[in-house]
Parts: structure tokens; sequence; C-alpha cells
């Protein structure tokens, strides 16, 4: 099958500053992909390489099989919602929603029926005589959807899209954001530095830093089997265990990723690995509680769930985990 | 800054202000007294009467009817002209950082930072050396040489305004350049272009420095007031078009003020 | 969802302004240079063409016989621009674009300063319109309006006489240099009129200077001990240089160039501007006009020049 979008080796530099470096990528028709890195990471770039803002310096793009190197934006079927909306402040919301229509000619009665059914797909019926500066935020970024969508794109590209929403409406947007683009059957590609929002949302996520790829695969994989020390920091939080704490555990060469909520209190049993050290510090956080030890000079992070009592620290504490916890990682 | 016990200005301050201000405005105020006033042969205050006599007599003066007529066309075709010259480089420049960007910034300000003298003897000099007759489109090209900076720092300042993504949007959505250009760009500067254009008529409406080396012998109203300035014939009569001309670059300089003041204030709200 | 999906597919923009636009899209350049083109062509041909072409005129110079320019470089003309009566032009001008730029200094910060620190709403805007409308107003029209001011049978004659101070405006025209027949032939006249033509040149910069101080800067120094009056001297006047400076370049620039308000209000004695209107009209030495006009653009890029080590450009 081919590939809604397809990266081949693609770098894009400016000037000195490599921020997309021979990043390969393939993303399947109808997939929920994320993008998930710290800013200045390359995942934006990439984002506006698929737009068509940006061209590659080196490399090959394909947009369901057809090369994407030198296509103007405006013949992409591809549709992005920006982060900052950038809704037409001199247009009604009717008349946003119902541009990308009007530029491609399609009349006027029409492109209004189909903008007021976008309008009311998004949940904002009858909004369609306001301008963007009456509306708030989250409003503002469901008609930069809609906007979007009206023009049924094949890939629909999200940049960070949730980022100026308070938490509350971000975690519903998150939640209708699925529900939609498994409805529609869409490609969607979003970018996001917020790895919660990536591991909730994506079926597959791809880690960038520094420019390149670090991974890529479904949010269990990319959680479960961090593939770098970058990946295990980055997704999600994680103890590090060192080299010679791997050799003694007879897990071969490099370090491992033990991740805290595998950890419980109390001696190993069975198949089990244990860990004695002394009680550094306890933080009490609600659901679960966080328990930092010093095994034998490693930092060992615990998190525990609430109603198990907490060590004073200095206590001597036994730690143990699961020996498939363990993920020794390719980096050192 | 905006503490809301700040405290009073103090008394010497506030008369200071007042009694600039009032430097600033009341010689122009006079302007209307004596175009009102039946003295002919003197600028007598105050004033030994007032009447309407001189309006009409103005109105039935051919030559002033054709300066002003002459002014108003210069100033119209030196607008235009400058409008469209004035936007393209100010979208140059905010566009694309460039080699010479500071350069091309530097050419349109220099026609009205430096002396009018200068721009209008240069000027001159080359119509004279190329074989030009000084004609209406003279003083238009000398016109539309200072006029641009006016359009230009307008249209600059709302291009910065005019966030990037929303001309990357319009491309998103399927315009090309030129409907982005038709549907987003434009009524997005087009307030500013209003402006900077109200304010090149007003600017082109009254210059005389440059006209005067471009005009020949035509004569624009600003030339006719200079010459019953430096050889007065008929003094009544140059009150009223002082009046005259008070009014005509008033209304311009309003609605620029307003088309401003309204376009900051729709941003402010829509942030 | 199914009313979205049910629209017909996409038709691109085709036909010869898509391509075009397609064109200007694969290269930017090409579409930098079709926007930069007709006005570099005006400003950079046809404008810089004149100025260059007339400056360099400087370098030749008047044959006195038949009253032609003869086209061989020379410095005679420059000698010719520092003769002693040409010499007492230059200065006469910049000594009095010295003194209308300190008093419209003067005049030009208690408006400004108020303006940006106590206007507020309604006020701020009558403010802004108060210094707008006269800077746009026409430039003739405020010069003949000065005129009727002056004149001698004018409402200052009026208003001195009606406070029984005739005697005081007598005075000064008895003055030496200053003074003359009435204000309106004196160089008293010429400087009132420089100062009120330029002064929202002034007023503008200052003002936007003293927008940037934030207000918490007068209140520290206030908190800090210090009165007004310091203040004013150590806090205010030092943030609001730039602005001083920025405007200094305009009734600078202004009043070295100008030939108009000298030739209707003041003496018979020339400044620069009148020197040159008069060199390239009635005398026909456009080589001696060209080297008068060199003048003031020397002065103006030192002085620009200077500023910019002031930073008075970063401020603005």
């Amino acid at each position: 099958m081919t590939a809604a979008v397809l990266f081949q080796s693609v770098s894009r530099h400016f000037g000195a500053v490599r921020a997309v470096d021979g990043v390969d990528l393939s993303i399947a028709e109808g997939e929920f992909f994320a993008m998930l890195g710290p800013s200045g990471s390359g995942k934006t770039t990439c984002l506006r390489l698929i737009a068509g803002f940006e061209q590659p310096t080196s490399g090959h793009i394909e947009i369901f099989g057809e090369t994407a190197e030198g296509v103007p934006p405006y013949r992409r079927n591809v549709n992005t919602v920006f982060q900052d909306y950038a809704l037409f402040p001199h247009l009604s919301i009717l008349d946003n929603v119902a541009y990308g229509l009007m530029v491609k000619g399609v009349g006027k009665a029409e492109r209004r029926r189909a903008a007021e059914e976008a309008l009311a797909m998004v949940a904002l019926p009858g909004y369609g005589a306001r301008k963007p500066g009456q509306l708030s935020g989250g409003q503002r970024q469901r008609v930069a959807l809609a906007r979007a969508l009206v023009n049924r794109p094949r890939v629909l590209l999200l940049d960070e899209p949730l980022g100026a929403l308070d938490l509350k409406l971000r975690e519903q947007m998150q939640e209708e954001l699925k529900t939609l683009q498994k409805t529609l059957g869409l490609t969607f590609v979003f970018v996001t530095h917020d790895q919660g929002e990536a591991l909730s949302m994506a079926d597959r996520v791809a880690v960038f830093h520094d420019g390149k790829v670090r991974q890529v695969g479904t949010p269990e994989e990319i959680y479960r089997r961090p593939r770098s020390r970058f990946v295990a920091d980055f997704v999600g939080s994680s103890n590090i265990l060192s080299p010679a704490l791997c050799a003694a555990l007879g897990l071969g060469a490099g370090t491992a990723s033990l991740r805290p909520e595998q950890i419980s209190l109390g001696p190993a049993t069975g198949d089990r690995i244990g860990l004695t050290g002394r009680a550094v510090s306890a933080s009490f956080l609600g659901p679960v509680n966080r328990l930092t030890a010093d095994c034998g000079g490693e930092r060992i992070v615990a998190a525990l769930p609430a109603g198990v009592a907490l060590p004073a620290p200095g206590a001597e504490v036994t730690l143990s985990f699961d020996r498939s916890a363990l993920h020794l990682m390719e980096d050192a | 800054m905006r503490s809301e016990h700040r405290a009073k200005a103090p008394f010497g301050l506030k008369l200071a202000a007042g009694l600039g201000l009032l430097f600033l405005h009341l010689p122009i105020l006079l302007i209307f007294l004596y175009a009102f006033t039946t003295e002919e042969k003197s600028y007598r205050f105050p004033p030994p009467g007032l009447t309407l006599e001189w309006l009409a007599v103005t109105w039935g003066r051919a030559d002033v009817w054709a300066a002003l007529t002459l002014s108003l066309k210069v100033a119209s075709l030196a607008t235009a002209i400058a409008l469209v010259l004035g936007t393209l480089c100010a979208a140059a420049v905010s566009r694309s950082a460039f080699f010479g960007r500071e350069v091309v910034s530097l050419l349109v300000i220099l026609p009205i930072a430096l002396p009018g003298i200068i721009t209008g003897i240069a000027l001159r000099s080359a119509f004279s050396m190329a074989d030009i007759p000084f004609s209406f489109f003279t003083i238009v090209l000398g016109h539309a040489t200072f006029c641009i900076v006016v359009v230009y720092n307008n249209a600059v300042a709302r291009f910065r305004r005019l966030s990037g993504s929303l001309v990357e949007a319009s491309m998103d959505l399927g315009a090309d350049g030129f409907q982005t250009f038709r549907y987003v760009i434009l009524p997005n500067i087009g307030t500013s272009l209003l402006a900077g254009g109200m304010l090149a008529f007003a600017l082109s409406f009254d210059e005389v420095i440059v006209t005067t080396f471009t005009a020949g012998q035509q004569s624009t109203l600003p030339i006719w007031m200079l010459q019953e300035l430096i050889r007065p014939r008929q003094r009544p009569v140059t009150n009223v078009v002082a009046m005259i001309v008070v009014l005509v670059t008033l209304l311009p300089i309003l609605a620029a003020f307003f088309l401003t003041r309204d376009g900051d204030s729709i941003a402010g709200g829509g942030k | 969802m199914a009313a979205v999906a049910g629209l017909s597919a996409p038709s691109r923009t085709t036909g010869t302004t898509g391509r075009l636009s397609d064109l200007l899209w694969r290269h930017p350049r090409l579409l930098l240079g079709l926007l930069l083109g007709p006005p570099l062509a005006w400003l950079g041909v046809v404008y810089l063409g004149s100025l260059a072409v007339f400056l360099s005129q400087s370098i030749f110079a008047i044959d006195d016989f038949s009253g032609l320019i003869t086209y061989e470089p020379t410095l005679a003309t420059y000698r010719q621009l520092f003769s002693d009566a040409n010499l007492d032009i230059i200065v006469r001008t910049l000594s009095m674009a010295a003194v209308v730029t300190l008093a419209s200094i003067v005049v030009a910060f208690p408006i400004a300063y108020y303006a940006a620190r106590y206007a507020r709403g309604g006020w701020k805007a009558l403010f802004y319109l108060g210094v707008m409308l006269p800077l746009w107003s026409s430039y003739l029209v405020k010069i003949y309006a000065w005129k009727l001011i002056l004149a001698k049978e004018g409402i200052v004659t009026w208003a001195f006489e009606r406070l029984h101070l005739g005697w005081l405006l007598d005075a000064w025209l008895a003055l030496p240099v200053i003074g003359g027949n009435s204000l309106s032939v004196s160089y008293t006249g010429t400087f009132l009129v420089f100062v009120y033509v330029w002064l929202p040149f002034m007023i503008l910069p200052i003002q936007a200077a003293l927008e940037r101080v934030p207000g918490s800067l007068v209140e520290a120094s206030a908190d800090l001990g210090a009165d007004p009056r310091q203040t004013f001297r150590h806090v205010l006047l030092p943030l609001a240089l730039p602005g001083i400076v920025a405007g200094s370049i305009f009734t600078f620039s202004l009043t070295l160039g100008d030939y108009i308000i000298p030739q209707i209000i003041g003496s018979s004695r020339l400044f620069i501007g009148q020197a040159v209107y008069a060199q390239q009209g009635t005398a026909g030495n456009i080589p001696l006009a060209a080297a008068f006009t060199v003048v003031p653009i020397v002065i103006m890029a030192v002085y620009l020049w200077a500023a910019r080590r002031m930073g008075a450009f970063n401020a603005l």
C-alpha cells in the first residue's frame, strides 16, 4: 500500500542549522501519527515540509505516491491546523470556513452549506456570522479545524493545536479529535511536545531530537522499549541503570531503563529482582506517591500506589521489579 | 506606567503644555478670522469689520480655480503612483530579509529627509539635461517621489502586524499567490493604504518647494499662494484661499487618523 | 460528516494566473525582483540619478566670460563657496538652525511630557491630534498666518499696545542683529516661524521616547528619595535624550534646507537655501548651487553619524 506521507532521508538546513537531518518516515493512510519532541527538535519543520511551506535541502518526500518537492502548498491535498489558528481576522467565521472552497471556485450556496455543516461537526452551529475576535480560544481552535476539514484533505496536519488551551479543554479536545479522526478515517499528523498527548492519542509516535527521528513505534513500544536514553527520559520518566548494575544483573553491556511504576516495595519473590538501599525522600502526589532511594550509589525512583506506607527518609528499603520491566538500550 | 494613583501633573507643566498647544493652534485659527475681514490693504488687527464678500469674489476667480484643479489632479495622480510603488516596496521589505534591505528603506526615506530644494533642483537639472519640457507630469513625478515614503511607512507597519501564518493559511487552503493577495493581504492592509494615501494626498496638495522647480509656468495652489506671499496682489482673496487650503488638508488628515486608529483597536480586540 | 464527504473533489487553480503563481512560488527571488523593480527604478535610477548628476556638477565651474559650465574637474567652485560672503551665509544658517533647535526642545518638552505621562484616553487622542494637525497643515498657510501675526499692524503689535508694553517691543526691535523695522522683517520673526513650523517634528519623537519610560522607573526614583527635580534630571532626561536627538535631526535639517521662510519673513540677508535658489536661478551658476547643496548634506551626514553613535536610532 502507498504511504500517505513518505520521507526518504529528508534534510532541511537553515544556514548552518540542521533543523531536519536525514529523516526517514512512512505514515500510513488513516493513521493518527504524532511527531513528538522538545522545541527545536525538527518536528514542526517536518510538518511544514509536508504542508509545502518548506522545501527539503536534500532527500525526497512523497504524498500518496506523488513527489512533493516543487509542489506549492496550494496544490497539495493537505490542510493544516495552525498553532495560532491563523483565522482571517477580516472574515466572518462562515467565510473563514468556506475560504478553501471559495478559492477553488465552489458555488456560493454549496460552500455555505458545506461550511455550516463543518461548523456543526465541530459543535459550533450558528456561529457563522461572528468574527474570530469574538470567539474564545477553544472555539477558534474548532473553527480552524472545520476550516481545514471542509476541504476534505487527504492528510490533516495539526501543529500543536491544543497548546494554547487550558488543561480541561485540552483533555476534552483530545478526546474529540481522536473520535473525529476515527469517524473520518483521515490521516492525521499531529505535532506536539506533550508526551502524554502523543501517547494517548496517536496510533504511532515518532520521537524527534536534534533534527533526527530517534524512534518510531506505537505508544506502548515507545514507552516500554525506549531505544535510547533520550527517549526513555523524554517519554515519561525513567530510571536509567548504569552499565555496572546492568552487568551485575546479568543483562549484558549497556544501560537499561526501568519505569518507576514497575517497581514495588518489598523483597523479591519468584523471578523478580530485588535491590536494597536507603530511602532518600518520599513525596505524596495523590493517586501515586514517589519514593526516591539510593541503592548502592544508583538513584532509583519508584512510583508506589496510594495506600502503600512510605518509609521515612534514611530507612532501609528493599525494592523489587520484574525482569521483563528492564529494557536494555542502544546507547550508553 | 499605568498606575491608577498617579500624581497629578504639576501646575507649571500643565501651563507650559497648554501654552505650547495654544502656540501651535492660534495662528491657524487666525486664518479663519482673516478670511472674513473687510480690510483690503493691510493685515490690520483687530479687523475693522467682517464680511462674506471675499468668499464670493474668490469663488469667481478663474486663476484660483485653475490652480485648485491642477493641485487636485497632481495630488490624485501622485497619490496613485505612490500607493503602487510604496506598497510594492513595503511588501518586498517585509516579506523577506534580503541583502540591501536597509538600503531600500533608506532610499525611500531620502526624498523627504533631504531638504526639498535639493530634490527639486536635482529633478529640474535632470529634466533639462534630458530635454523634458515642464508639464503636468513633471510635477507629478516630483510629488510621487516624496509621497512614496508616506504610503510605505503606513504599509510597512501594517505588514509587520499581519501574521505570517495568515498568508500560509491561505495558501494551505488552496489559494495561489494572487488569490492570497486579493482575499487576505489586501483586506488586511487596506485601511493602512487608505490612510497612507490620504496623507500622501495632503502632502502633495500642499507641496511648494519641489513644485517650484518642476512646474515651469504652471501654477498649483501652493505656487499661487507663494506668489501672493511674495507680491501680494489681492490680500482678501489670499486670506480666503488660505482658509480653503486648511480645510482641504484637514479632512484627509482626520480621516487618516481615524482609519488607523480604528484598525488598531480592531487588531487589539482580536488579541 | 457525510455532508462534508459529499463535496465535489476540489478543482485546483489553473490557467495563466495559476501558472504564474507557481512560477513565482518556485522562484521567490523573481517575485522579490518584480516587487522591488518599479520602486527601485523610480527612486534608485530616476531620483538618485538626478541627485548624483546635480551634485557632481559642483566639481565643475562656470566660465566667467561665457557663463557656461566648463566640464573639467576643478576645485574653483568650492574655493568660491568658502569666500567670506558665502561663509557668512553658512554661519548664519547654522546659527539659526542651532537656536531654532534649542528653542524647539524647550517648547516641545512640556507638551511631549504631559502627553506621554499624564494625558489619558480622550485627552491623549486630543493631544495627538493637537500635534498632528499643525504638523500636516499647509506649510505655506502656516507661514502666511505668521505674516499676518507679525505684521506691523498685526496682532502682536496690537497685543503689546493693549498691555501698554509697546515700548518693550520697540526696544526689542531696536536691538542690533535680531531687531529690524518690524518683526516680520527681523531675524526674531524668522526664528519664531521656524520654531513654529518645525515644532511638531520635535514633539513627536520626544513623546515616543518618553512613552517608553515605564512609570515604575519614576516611582522607583521617588522611592529612593529623589525629589521631582532630581528624578527629571537623572532619570527622565537621559531616557528622553534619544528622542530629543531624533527631533533635533528634523529641526536642524529642515532649517538648513529651507528657503521660503527666510524669504517671506526675515531680513534680506540670505540663508543657504536662498543662496542655492539664487545660484541655480537668477545667477545661473549651477556648480555653485550644487556646492552649496553639499554643505547641508555633509553637515547632516556628520550629525546623523553622531546621533547614531549616541544611540538615537536604536531608541526609535
